[in-house]
């Protein structure tokens, strides 16, 4: 068989040599090893006080964002939906009357968005799919909770709180 | 006679606490210990770092719930944990702590009971001991605290042999068994580990056996056994369990610098005018030791796997007693020579 690497080793059952019987070299080896590890440094995080720095390209929450006049993106196409391995999206659509055009972006928005967290496996085919620019997936972490209804997060938890700015293609979480 | 009588109480009551935190404070400095030799931080939030870890684990042993399962051995059940810890505190006695301090005229000695027989005495303490876990692991009426108590006997009876064997060549050496003599004899840098490197590794690997430690810590190992003779123990017999074990362990390395490190002595002690100043310094001397060696109980701990029991029956009886008796014939041998040919 072709080796791929050199890291092989032929492991033989051999007699112990009289040195190795003693074991007292052997030992005298490893504590030396252990006594090198009390001086490195550690690689503990302090959680609460002190956080891991995320990936760029980690996937949180869901935001469904606004563009720069405070309307929403969102005109419930339905392709994040049907983008979703998961099927944890689901919408409904309505019609943008007059006067509302200060809420919605284009003639039809979702009334209804809901992403069922439990079911979403955070893989962004949503905002893949997205043509409007309206769906991302934030740096946020998923908080826990008690009860499995409160994992349906409807429009009230995603859409992108008014008067906040994030540039839609950085995966930040927004600023208040 | 008084007064002789409350420095002995003064004494007790000093040694008694010293051993108490030192044990208190062992528990801490394992957790640290381990930790920083796998590379992480350890207990660091109950107090600046986790000074005040041990008294909160002390508390949540005393606030939880005491159990006697109704199978249990009410008697013996009590009784076990007691004799642990009881026997544990009192090897502390013979212990020679320091010289002597001269004030008002009086000399103290430093040292609760400096007895003829010193180290028998730590011995058939230290061997009173190993009923305690017996009995607390008979009394549970558990297989897994039975097979505990069984195999912490058999162990601890043939590791008393050889560590026993050990001590023979240091007695020879010194023509004394009191502790107070021994270590007296180790003036200045003239430690019995220069003339007895083979005794001390003896003695050391026994010590370990002894305080049921890594590598020989079969009596509890939690792999087969569950928690060994303690499994069925809870609330404060449990911690007294482990406290004895700290108390063991601390005791040892007290043992171990007094009889093979010189104790409280220090070189350059004779260049020091002040008696007063040379028994201070060496009982702050003999406490370095005692916390080196308990550092490298922890240190061995982390570094080395729990022997297999029969790898554990061979080294006891078939390397160590047979290396013990040798050591005890070769310093016979050169003491003989040394007394016909060059006195």
């Amino acid at each position: 068989m072709q080796l791929l690497t050199n890291r092989s080793k032929v492991v033989v059952n051999k007699e112990m040599t009289l040195m190795e019987k003693l074991y007292i070299p052997a030992i005298f080896g490893g504590m030396m090893i252990t006594i090198k590890h009390l001086f490195r440094k550690k690689v503990t995080i302090q959680y609460p006080e002190q956080k891991r720095e995320f990936s760029k390209v980690y996937r949180g929450k869901h935001i469904l964002k606004r563009d720069e006049q405070g309307r929403e993106n969102c005109t419930a196409c339905g392709l994040c939906a049907v983008s979703c391995p998961a099927e944890a999206i689901t919408m409904v659509a309505a019609e943008r009357k007059k006067g509302e055009e200060h809420l919605y972006r284009e003639e039809k928005y979702a009334a209804n968005y809901e992403i069922n967290m439990l079911r979403c496996i955070f893989c962004g085919l949503c905002e893949e799919a997205c043509p409007k620019d309206a769906i991302y997936l934030t740096e946020e972490l998923m908080p826990a909770n008690y009860d499995r209804s409160n994992f349906i997060y409807g429009k009230d938890k995603l859409v992108q709180p008014l008067g906040t700015s994030a540039h839609p293609k950085t995966y930040k979480p927004y600023t208040k | 006679m008084e007064i002789l009588l409350f420095d002995k109480i003064f004494l007790i009551v000093i040694v008694f606490a010293v051993s108490l935190v030192i044990a208190l404070y062992s528990t801490l400095a394992e957790r640290k210990v381990s930790a920083f030799l796998q590379d992480r931080i350890g207990p660091n939030r109950a107090g600046t770092f986790g000074l005040l870890q041990p008294v909160a684990d002390g508390v949540k042993f005393f606030f939880k719930e005491d159990i006697i399962p109704s199978h249990a051995d009410k008697a013996l059940y009590i009784l076990g944990p007691s004799i642990s810890m009881i026997t544990a505190l009192m090897t502390s006695a013979v212990i020679p702590w320091g010289t002597y301090i001269t004030f008002s005229g009086r000399q103290v000695a430093m040292q609760i009971a400096d007895i003829n027989i010193g180290i028998l005495y730590v011995f058939a303490v230290v061997s009173i001991g190993v009923y305690g876990i017996m009995i607390g692991g008979w009394g549970s009426n558990n297989k897994f605290s039975l097979l505990g108590a069984l195999r912490a006997s058999s162990q601890m009876i043939s590791y008393e042999i050889a560590m026993g064997l050990s001590i023979i060549s240091i007695v020879m050496m010194t023509g004394s068994m009191s502790l107070g003599e021994i270590v007296s004899q180790q003036h200045g840098m003239d430690w019995n580990i220069f003339y007895q490197p083979v005794g001390f590794l003896i003695f050391c690997t026994c010590a370990f056996a002894e305080c049921n430690r890594t590598p020989f810590d079969l009596p509890e190992c939690e792999a087969e056994l569950v928690g060994g003779y303690h499994t069925e123990y809870s609330s404060m017999k449990l911690g007294l369990y482990l406290f004895s074990e700290y108390i063991n362990i601390f005791i040892s390395s007290a043992i171990m610098s007094a009889m093979f490190f010189g104790g409280y002595n220090f070189p350059f002690m004779d260049q020091i005018a002040s008696p007063n100043l040379v028994s201070i310094i060496g009982v702050f001397v003999f406490f370095a030791k005692i916390i080196f060696f308990i550092f490298f109980f922890m240190w061995v701990r982390w570094t080395i796997p729990r022997f297999r029991y029969d790898q554990l029956m061979k080294l006891g009886w078939k390397y160590l007693i047979p290396l013990a008796l040798a050591n005890i014939v070769i310093t016979g041998t050169v003491m003989l020579i040394k007394y016909q040919f060059f006195n």
